[in-house]
């Protein structure tokens, strides 16, 4: 199904100026062909500006179709879809957070469509931290996603990890979170707390920064102590149209929709 | 006749829908925190303690800096003839009209680290105002003293001005003719300012989540509580019920309170 999706999305997306059907006798044109109507996409705040891209050419491939989105911390969207929000995907950044949807039996079955990497973000010019061991410096003011937000959790395990891989002190992880002078609600607001100068340090997932290059500085995590942010995506079990849905998905999973998120500097899964 | 019951039908049943729309949300409220057995340890953990607390005497001193520097507002507004008066009084009213939000972002250009007054501030002192609760009165104060000038003003406005010139000609100083003629006549308008910038305070979220972040014990008030319990997936909607129970019930005090203490003040009027 996905192969069959995606060889069809080759033949309509990629060029902006190729809106012509696949010929006549395709093997690619029956399963999407009769895709009508509208869904409703919950994704992590991370996705934003990847899926709204991911949207338009979804849309563009499929005509009569409509996307719409809805971007928040991973977390906030699975208490959202677990109290009956009307969604058809949920894309989450972290497979607790899919995980809290499927055990309530919310999601159909889920897989890995991304990988991404956290950061530290600093503020430019600004030099209180330059290196992953100065976070547990007194006097940082270090800023974090909630803790069951999935970059506030990958963030706080990334601090535990150093703290037991030696390099920096086995207290690490205390020193740096006694810093902590802020829980934001999502990963674009512990961004903009950066990119605004008012903390010190943040931690962010590398395909935020985008937009912001021009106000933040990135300080590397090293890799023995960085973690693997995993994507996964699911069809959302309550959803009214979950042909469209599972065609979504399929289109994220496609080469064409890889294509898009390897735009905004997401991994391979 | 016929069109006078008529009539009185279309008012009842109007009355009546909208009677059952704005009571369902909270009937649905108690109804599942009563359902839920996780309400009572939720609604009185430490992380609510500390929230609850933080939120009353932020709150209390938002008020108490209201009268001591909204009082001479209102007064100087009734009274005085200055220029530019109706700007200074269509101001007053901006936060009002005005998202919390904009304040929020408001108070950053001015008291940020990059702000105005912020960035002198720190080359001087070393502080900043965000991610401190001095953050969190400065956004209440913003958002909530133009509801005490208001009704403060309105209380001057409704003064008996005859009593004031019969108190003067009988020798009382201007101060005494304040406090015994002036200030018992403004009692209930005084009242009114006081509850409605109190219960402003204590439901700012915007403009505190911007400015002041959100840290338990220092900057994360009830409201701030409640989106983070919301984000709390694992727990799910039972811990945003249950701080809400404690805002709905000391809602319900206050405005007992507030009911029982202005009718008195009728009566004695």
């Amino acid at each position: 199904m996905v192969a069959i999706l995606a060889g069809a999305f080759a033949a309509c997306g990629g060029d902006d100026g190729d809106d012509t059907a696949p010929a006549p006798g395709s093997p690619t044109a029956s399963p999407t062909r009769g895709l009508t109507g509208e869904i409703t996409v919950f994704a992590a705040s991370s996705l934003t500006e990847a899926f709204k891209e991911s949207g338009s050419a979804f849309e563009k491939a499929h005509p009569g179709t409509k996307v719409t989105f809805s971007f928040a911390s991973s977390s906030s969207l699975a208490t959202q879809i677990n109290e009956g929000a009307p969604a058809d995907v949920f894309a989450s950044a972290d497979t607790a957070q899919m995980k809290v949807v499927s055990d309530k039996g919310n999601a159909l079955e889920s897989s890995i469509f991304v990988k991404n990497t956290p950061v530290v973000v600093v503020p430019k010019g600004n030099t209180t931290v330059v290196t992953f061991a100065d976070l547990a410096k007194p006097g940082v003011k270090l800023v974090l996603a909630g803790k069951e937000v999935p970059i506030g959790k990958y963030a706080r395990d990334i601090f535990a990890k150093a703290s037991g891989a030696g390099g920096v002190s086995s207290d690490f992880s205390d020193r740096a979170l006694a810093n902590l002078k802020s829980e934001e609600a999502n990963v674009r607001a512990v961004l903009t707390k950066v990119q605004l100068g008012e903390a010190d340090a943040g931690i962010v997932y590398k395909t935020d920064i985008g937009a912001a290059s021009n106000d933040v500085k990135v300080v590397d995590i090293p890799t023995q102590y960085n973690v693997n942010a995993e994507y996964p995506i699911a069809v959302v079990k309550a959803s009214k149209n979950a042909a469209l849905a599972t065609a979504f998905v399929a289109f994220i999973r496609s080469a064409d929709g890889a294509a898009i998120l390897d735009k905004y500097g997401f991994l391979k899964p | 006749m016929r069109t006078d019951r008529a009539t009185a039908a279309t008012i009842t049943l109007l009355a009546a829908v909208f009677a059952v729309y704005f009571l369902l949300p909270f009937i649905g409220l108690i109804d599942r925190a009563l359902d839920d057995g996780r309400t009572w340890d939720l609604a009185h953990s430490e992380q609510t303690r500390k929230a609850l607390w933080l939120s009353i005497w932020t709150s209390t001193l938002t008020v108490a800096l209201a009268i001591a520097f909204g009082t001479p507002v209102a007064y100087l507004l009734s009274r005085a003839r200055f220029p530019g008066k109706p700007v200074v009084d269509a101001l007053i009213d901006l936060p009002i009209v005005l998202p919390p939000t904009v304040a929020g972002v408001a108070l950053l250009t001015a008291f940020g680290r990059r702000g105005l007054l912020g960035k002198p501030i720190e080359e001087w002192t070393g502080e900043t105002f965000a991610f401190t609760t001095v953050a969190v009165i400065m956004a209440q104060l913003l958002v909530a003293t133009p509801f005490y000038v208001r009704a403060a003003r309105s209380g001057f406005d409704s003064v008996d001005r005859r009593l004031e010139s019969v108190a003067y000609t009988l020798g009382a100083s201007r101060t005494k003719t304040f406090f015994r003629i002036v200030l018992p006549q403004m009692r209930p308008a005084i009242l009114a300012g006081i509850v409605l910038c109190w219960a402003r305070s204590m439901g700012e979220l915007g403009a505190t989540l911007i400015f002041a972040g959100n840290f338990e014990g220092k900057t994360q008030t009830m409201p701030l509580a409640i989106i983070q319990a919301f984000e709390t997936s694992s727990v799910g909607l039972a811990g945003a019920i249950a701080l809400s129970l404690v805002l709905l019930a000391i809602a319900t005090v206050l405005l007992v309170l507030f009911r029982v203490v202005t009718s008195r003040g009728a009566f004695q009027a």
